[in-house]
C-alpha cells in the first residue's frame, strides 16, 4: 500500500507538486491521471525516493520514506521515465545486474528471471544484447528488472509510452495479472481509454494538485459527463492541458 | 560493498564489450606515447650520429678563389659540391641547408694579409640544418686560427700571446642526467595515459549513463549512491591503471632499443623503475579518475562530456611545463604537490638519482590525500538530487 500525504515540491519559485495526497491500495490498480506537466513524474519520483519532498509523507507498507529510503526502494518495483538499457549487455545481464543490486541469491535469481521471462513472453529475445531492441522489447526488459525483486507496489510511469497496439494490450493484461497476484499497482497516464479500462481508482492532477480522487463510474457520475474524457476535462477546468 | 563489486564487474564487463574502449585503453593509451616518443628519440639521436660521422657535403660558390681553404675543408671531411645559381633563394626554399661563398676580394685581401671575408648562407630557424652550420663554422674557425698562428710564428711571435683566456669545459652531469633532459617529457606521457585509459569510462558511467537514461533506473534500487560511484570509480581507475601498467612496460621494453649509450647516456629502465614509477603513479590514477568522473557528472550529454575531460587534460601538463620552463631544484615540498611529486620521482627515478623513501612516501601521502578529497567531493555531487534527473 502506497500513502501519500500533503506532497510540496518546487524548482525554483514553480511549485511543480502543491499538495497532492492520496492512497493507493492492495490488489487494486490506481491511475495517475493527468496533462502533461501536471507534475505526475515529480510526484511518483518523490514516491520512489529519487527526490525528496519540501513538505509532506510518503509511505509504503507504513514505511516512512524520509525515515527509510532503502526499506522503501526494496518493496517498490519502479519503472521510471527513464527506462534506458544496457545497450552491450543482454536482456538477461541487463535484468541480473539489477537482481544482484538488490542482494537477492543466485538461484533465487535465475528462478526469478525466468519466471518474468514466461510472464512478459520474452524468451525469444532473452540473451540477445539490447541494442537494436524495438520499443516494446525494451520495456519488457524494464519492466522486468524493475520487479525481478518481486516487489508487493509496483509504479509504473506512463508504461505505454511509445508502445504499439499489441504491446499496449499485452502490458495491459500484464498489470491486471499484478492485480490479481494482490499487488498495488500505481500507474501514470495521460491516456483516459487506458485509465478507464484499467484502474479501480482514478487520482486526477492539474497544476500540482489532486482535483479528483474516486472510481471511474463516480467521476462519470459526479461531473454528468457522458465519458471519462470530457468528465477529464470538466474535473481540470480547460482543454488546454490536453492539446499539449 | 557486495553492491559497489557488482557495479565495478558490470562496468567493467560492459566496457570490455566496447571495442572503442578497449582499444582506447589497452592498445592507444599505453602504446602509442611511449612508441611515439621512442620513435621521435631515436630519429633525433641517429640523426645526430649520422651528421657527425658523415662527410659533411657545402655548396661553395666562387671556389676557385680560395683553393687552399677549400684543401683544407677536404681533409676534414666536407665535400665540396657546386653552388646553386641563387644561394640566398636555394636557402630560403630549402633547396639547400647552407652555401659557402667566398666572394671575389678573397684572394686579393688574403694576399695582403688582411681578413678574407666568406660568407655563409643559411636559415636560423631550420632546425636541421643547426648541425651542419655550426659544424662548418667550426672548420672555418679553425683554419681561420691555424692559419693566423702560421702567421705569427713566421713573424717570430708566439701564437700564444693572442690567447689570453683558455676556457676548459668541466661539465658535472652524469650520463644518466643527460638522457634525463631529453627525456623530461616522460611523466606527462605516463599521466596522460592514465588519462586517457580512465576517460571512455568516466564518462560511459556518468554522462554516458545518463544519457541513455538508464541512471534513474539505477538510482531506485536499494543501494547507496556511495556504494554506486564506488564501484563505478573502481571501474574506472582500473581501466586507467591497466593504461598505466601496460604504458611502463612497454616504455620498459621500447627504451631498450634506443641507441643513448652511443651519446654517452644511459637510462634506468629496469624492474626497479618500473616499480616505483607504479607505486608513486597509484594514488595518482584515483585522484585523475575521481576528477574526470567529478567533471562527467556535471555534463549534461556525453559529448559535453567530452569538452569538459579534453579541457582536464591540459592540467596535468602544468607542472611539466613549469619544471622545463623553470628548471628548480628539486626540494622536498615538491613531493608533496600531486602530479609535480610524480613528475620529480619519475625524473628522478630516470635519470638514476637517488630517492629518499622518506620522499617517496611523501609524494604517495599527500596524492593518496587528493585521492581521497576528490573521493569525497565526487560522492558529494553524486548525492545531489540534480544528478539522477534524466530529463
Amino acid at each position: 500500500m502506497i500513502e501519500v500525504r500533503d506532497l510540496h515540491k518546487a524548482f525554483g519559485t514553480v511549485k511543480a507538486v502543491d499538495g497532492v495526497s492520496f492512497v493507493a491500495r492492495d490488489g487494486e490498480i490506481t491511475g495517475l491521471l493527468g496533462p502533461n506537466g501536471a507534475g505526475k513524474t515529480t510526484t511518483l519520483r518523490m514516491l520512489y525516493t529519487l527526490m525528496r519532498p519540501d513538505r509532506g509523507e510518503v509511505l509504503v507498507d507504513g514505511i516512512d520514506a524520509a525515515a527509510d529510503a532503502a526499506a522503501v526502494r526494496r518493496r517498490l518495483g519502479v519503472l521510471p521515465d527513464a527506462r534506458g538499457l544496457y545497450k552491450r549487455l543482454s536482456a538477461y545481464e541487463n535484468i541480473d545486474y539489477f537482481a544482484r543490486l538488490q542482494g537477492i541469491d543466485a538461484d533465487t535469481r535465475r528462478r526469478r528471471i525466468d519466471a518474468l521471462v514466461a510472464a512478459l513472453d520474452m524468451g525469444d529475445i532473452v540473451e540477445r544484447r539490447t541494442e537494436g531492441f524495438s520499443q516494446g522489447q525494451r520495456v519488457k526488459t524494464a519492466i522486468a528488472r524493475a520487479l525481478v525483486h518481486d516487489p508487493r507496489n509496483v509504479i509504473l510511469d506512463e508504461p505505454t509510452n511509445g508502445l504499439d497496439v499489441m504491446a499496449t494490450r499485452a502490458m495491459r493484461a500484464f498489470m491486471l495479472r499484478l492485480r490479481s497476484e494482490g499487488r498495488c499497482v500505481l500507474f501514470s497516464s495521460h491516456i483516459m481509454q487506458e485509465v478507464g479500462a484499467l484502474c479501480d481508482r482514478i487520482v486526477v492532477i492539474a497544476r500540482g494538485r489532486v482535483v479528483a480522487d474516486a472510481a471511474p463510474e463516480a467521476l462519470r457520475a459526479q461531473t454528468g459527463a457522458a465519458t471519462l474524457e470530457d468528465a477529464f476535462v470538466k474535473i481540470i477546468g480547460s482543454e488546454e492541458g490536453l492539446a499539449a | 560493498m557486495r553492491a559497489a563489486l557488482t557495479v565495478f564487474w558490470k562496468e567493467v564487463r560492459e566496457n570490455l564489450r566496447d571495442r572503442r574502449t578497449v582499444i582506447n585503453t589497452l592498445l592507444t593509451g599505453p602504446l602509442m606515447a611511449p612508441l611515439m616518443f621512442v620513435l621521435v628519440i631515436n630519429a633525433a639521436i641517429t640523426r645526430e650520429l649520422d651528421k657527425a660521422d658523415k662527410p659533411l657535403p657545402v655548396p661553395v660558390a666562387g671556389a676557385a678563389h680560395a683553393p687552399n681553404l677549400l684543401a683544407a675543408l677536404r681533409r676534414a671531411g666536407v665535400e665540396i659540391k657546386d653552388a646553386p645559381a641563387d644561394p640566398e633563394r636555394a636557402v630560403r626554399e630549402q633547396d639547400a641547408d647552407l652555401v659557402l661563398r667566398i666572394p671575389n676580394d678573397y684572394d686579393a685581401a688574403w694576399s695582403k694579409g688582411e681578413p678574407a671575408q666568406v660568407e655563409l648562407i643559411y636559415d636560423q630557424s631550420q632546425r636541421d640544418a643547426q648541425g651542419s652550420v655550426a659544424r662548418l663554422r667550426g672548420l672555418l674557425d679553425a683554419y681561420a686560427q691555424q692559419t693566423g698562428a702560421l702567421r705569427l710564428v713566421a713573424r717570430g711571435v708566439s701564437p700564444n700571446l693572442t690567447r689570453a683566456l683558455v676556457v676548459a669545459e668541466r661539465d658535472q652531469s652524469t650520463a644518466q642526467a643527460r638522457s634525463g633532459t631529453l627525456f623530461g617529457m616522460l611523466p606527462y606521457f605516463f599521466i596522460l595515459g592514465v588519462f586517457i585509459g580512465g576517460m571512455a569510462l568516466a564518462i560511459d558511467t556518468t554522462a554516458g549513463e545518463r544519457e541513455r537514461q538508464s541512471l534513474e533506473p539505477l538510482l531506485v534500487n536499494p543501494v547507496g549512491r556511495g556504494s554506486i560511484l564506488a564501484g563505478k570509480l573502481g571501474a574506472t581507475s582500473a581501466f586507467a591503471f591497466t593504461t598505466l601498467l601496460l604504458s611502463i612496460v612497454a616504455f620498459s621494453v621500447a627504451g631498450r632499443f634506443l641507441p643513448t649509450e652511443k651519446l654517452g647516456m644511459s637510462l634506468e629502465l629496469g624492474p626497479h623503475f618500473a616499480l616505483l614509477t607504479l607505486f608513486a603513479m597509484l594514488p595518482l590514477v584515483v585522484v585523475l579518475a575521481s576528477l574526470q568522473t567529478l567533471a562527467a557528472a556535471f555534463a549534461r550529454s556525453f559529448r559535453e562530456a567530452q569538452t569538459y575531460l579534453s579541457l582536464l587534460m591540459f592540467v596535468p601538463v602544468i607542472p611539466t611545463l613549469l619544471l622545463s620552463l623553470f628548471p628548480l631544484k628539486t626540494q622536498t615540498w615538491m613531493y608533496a604537490v600531486p602530479l609535480m611529486g610524480q613528475q620529480v620521482v619519475i625524473m628522478r627515478l630516470l635519470r638514476g638519482d637517488p630517492i629518499a623513501s622518506s620522499q617517496l612516501a611523501l609524494c604517495f601521502a599527500c596524492s593518496a590525500l587528493a585521492a581521497l578529497l576528490a573521493c569525497l567531493v565526487a560522492a558529494w555531487v553524486y548525492r545531489s538530487e540534480r544528478l539522477a534527473i534524466s530529463a
